[in-house]
């Protein structure tokens, strides 16, 4: 597989719709000052912080064909490292971030040592087990709400002020993350990393004759992905005030998957098109009737069965030309 | 007391494990035959349930309701074949989850419009109410033993099915190799039908068998669903015999876990710490176990695929 060069001319028209994505984004709260301003700021905030973990799971999903069904395990760990930690009077993100990506990181070694052991369908069914493993012990935990989950005292503080305590600076903060996360995925991807990875989904035996020792590559890009997606969960519970085992249900999970393949595999950009696409359809569906599960379901069948390679795969075809890898 | 209590359970554990089996023996087959991954059986065995509960308030007899509810179930299962599965045959596994998971949301959704997002229930059936003494200070309901009994009566029946008959015979060949019987003139598509088919009957089976002793409710087949999977991943995909033994060993220990985990903990430590802890592993247990397994055998207990 050949790459365009990170700088070349084609760099524009290759970034084209990340750039203006993000741009769209960072003119949301602008547009939000007009009318109904803290419902369209949550709803984007939201958007953007499922993009993250959307945009974690492409990493492996997409450019490893890592099919991971217990993504969701590592939003609940990040949200309740925020949680805990609250709970025990420890507010200050400073604390609680480097926490929830630890926990997370750990989670994402041991699990993905095990895991990546195993093929197939096997990866898919035994990363469900862990998935629902977390959320067990989660439900578990009767001192910080078991069932129910917790309400946080109120958002993460920053040096013990409330940065984040407004909802246009949360929203800032947040699409900061995503940017960050983006261009981070990006860098790794076009890394001679992300290439090991991506020749281990086209053919691993190739890879491995060739001399990589594969199992510690994806297990890295495992980790990075959970952390990744722990950084989300840390989000989560601060957007919401509030975490509990839903956060981490097996649906949960099955929704990342949907979202990453909603938007495109393996293009990044339509991890947060697909996160953007179903969250809003989410909430725009609702709005008609209670039962938007009933169009939802039908029409995720059509998208598999009609529509290969998703919106962004939509979006090329009608564009015409060329995309990422 | 505590022998009482241990065989109690352990019947309990079995009636978990026979209600695996039913569920799994579908889903395994369809896995190992077609290589396809099928999120939505959950929902097959939840239709079970609510064809039960709807034919047994029409006729008022629980064993008219059940006789209907298995040809419905059995139609219900070929119609999904027909208008979705059998074109993801052969798609990759992201496709297949995908799509079914869009199906169990859709049939969730569906069974709250139609039937209501209230749980239903299905009264015990006359002939097998009460209970039954089985020794000193061991009752046991009729009922539970009958899920029990129809249970491994249906395991075995599958056994002989499976290892004497002909369509048995062509099963398992899918199972090892799909493409060498499709090149041998076997018409593999019929095959899956059949097969699926059967396996939807066969979850929609359990479903109605616990009608009367669940509530019937929208989603109650998922987390059932994950446990199935842990079953046949467990006992091999593609192998009833693994799928069976898997079954049993996965309703065991998800049974005896929950009610003695705390217990031998707190042998060990504290009695607060010890329920604390015991809460929080015995959910976990049935996944130690799996991963356990995975560990050291890769392709689970009875690999169909060589």
């Amino acid at each position: 597989m050949t790459m365009p060069p990170e700088n070349g001319p084609g760099f524009l028209k290759r970034e084209a719709v990340p750039v203006l994505l993000f741009a769209l984004l960072a003119l949301v709260p602008f547009v939000a000052a007009l009318g109904a301003e803290s419902y369209l700021l949550s709803l984007v905030t939201r958007v953007m912080i499922f993009a993250i973990a959307a945009l974690s799971l492409d990493l492996i999903l997409g450019y490893g064909a890592l099919v991971s069904f217990g993504h969701a395990a590592f939003l609940g760990l990040g949200g309740y490292a925020v949680g805990i930690l609250s709970a025990h009077g420890q507010t200050d993100a400073l604390v609680q971030l480097p926490v929830a990506l630890a926990v997370s990181a750990l989670f994402a070694l041991i699990t993905g040592a095990l895991s990546l052991r195993t093929k197939g369908v096997y990866f898919i069914m035994i990363t469900l087990a862990f998935g629902q493993m977390a959320f067990f012990l989660a439900v578990s935990l009767a001192a910080y709400g078991g069932d129910d989950g917790m309400t946080l005292p109120g958002r993460s503080k920053l040096f013990g002020m409330d940065l984040i305590k407004n909802d246009r600076a949360f929203y800032y903060a947040v699409l900061l993350a995503l940017l960050g996360a983006y261009g981070l995925c990006r860098s790794i991807v076009v890394s001679r990393f992300g290439r090991v990875i991506r020749g281990a989904r086209e053919n691993p035996q190739r890879m491995a004759a060739i001399g990589f020792p594969l199992f510690r590559y994806q297990l890295v890009g495992y980790v990075i992905a959970g952390t990744l997606c722990g950084l989300a969960g840390f989000l989560l519970a601060n957007q919401a005030e509030f975490v509990s085992p839903a956060y981490m249900t097996w649906q949960r999970s099955g929704e990342l998957i949907v979202m990453v393949v909603l938007g495109g595999l393996g293009t990044l950009h339509g991890a947060i098109i697909g996160a953007a696409a179903f969250l809003l359809l989410e909430e725009w569906l609702s709005g008609f009737t209670e039962h938007w599960k009933m169009i939802f379901g039908p029409f995720l069948v059509l998208v598999v069965l009609f529509a290969r390679g998703g919106l962004m795969g939509a979006i090329r075809r009608i564009g015409g030309g060329g995309g990422h890898g | 007391m505590s022998m009482t209590l241990l065989y109690v359970q352990t019947l309990n554990g079995l009636q978990l494990g026979v209600l695996l089996f039913l569920i799994a023996a579908g889903l395994t087959l369809v896995f190992g035959v077609m290589d396809f991954i099928n999120l939505a059986h959950g929902v097959q065995y939840m239709i079970g349930a609510y064809l039960a509960a709807m034919f047994t308030a029409l006729t008022g007899n629980f064993f008219y309701g059940l006789a209907l509810a298995l040809p419905s179930a059995l139609a219900f299962g070929l119609l999904l074949e027909f208008l979705i599965f059998r074109h993801l045959y052969d798609r990759d596994h992201l496709d297949q989850v995908l799509a079914t998971f869009g199906i169990i949301l859709f049939l969730n959704q569906a069974v709250k419009v139609i039937w209501g997002a209230a749980p239903l229930s299905v009264p015990i059936p006359e002939a097998l109410s009460g209970s039954i003494r089985l020794m000193d200070g061991l009752l046991y309901p009729v009922y539970r033993l009958a899920i029990i009994g129809s249970g491994l009566a249906i395991a075995v029946l599958l056994g002989i099915l499976v290892s004497r008959t002909r369509i048995g015979m062509l099963v398992r060949a899918g199972a090892s190799n799909a493409p060498m019987v499709s090149a041998l003139g076997v018409d593999i598509g019929k095959l899956f039908m059949v097969v699926f088919g059967f396996g939807a009957m066969l979850a929609g089976f359990a479903g109605a068998m616990v009608a009367p002793i669940l509530s019937v409710e929208p989603g109650m087949g998922d987390n059932l669903l994950i446990l199935t999977f842990v079953v046949i991943v467990i006992g091999g995909i593609g192998s009833v015999r693994g799928a069976f033994i898997a079954a049993i060993l996965v309703g065991l220990v998800d049974t005896l876990g929950r009610v003695f985990g705390p217990q031998v903990l707190r042998a060990l430590m504290d009695p607060s710490a010890a329920s604390q802890a015991g809460r929080a592993l015995a959910p976990m247990l049935t996944y130690i176990l799996m991963a356990a397994i995975l560990f050291f055998r890769p392709g689970g207990l009875f690999p169909a695929k060589k």
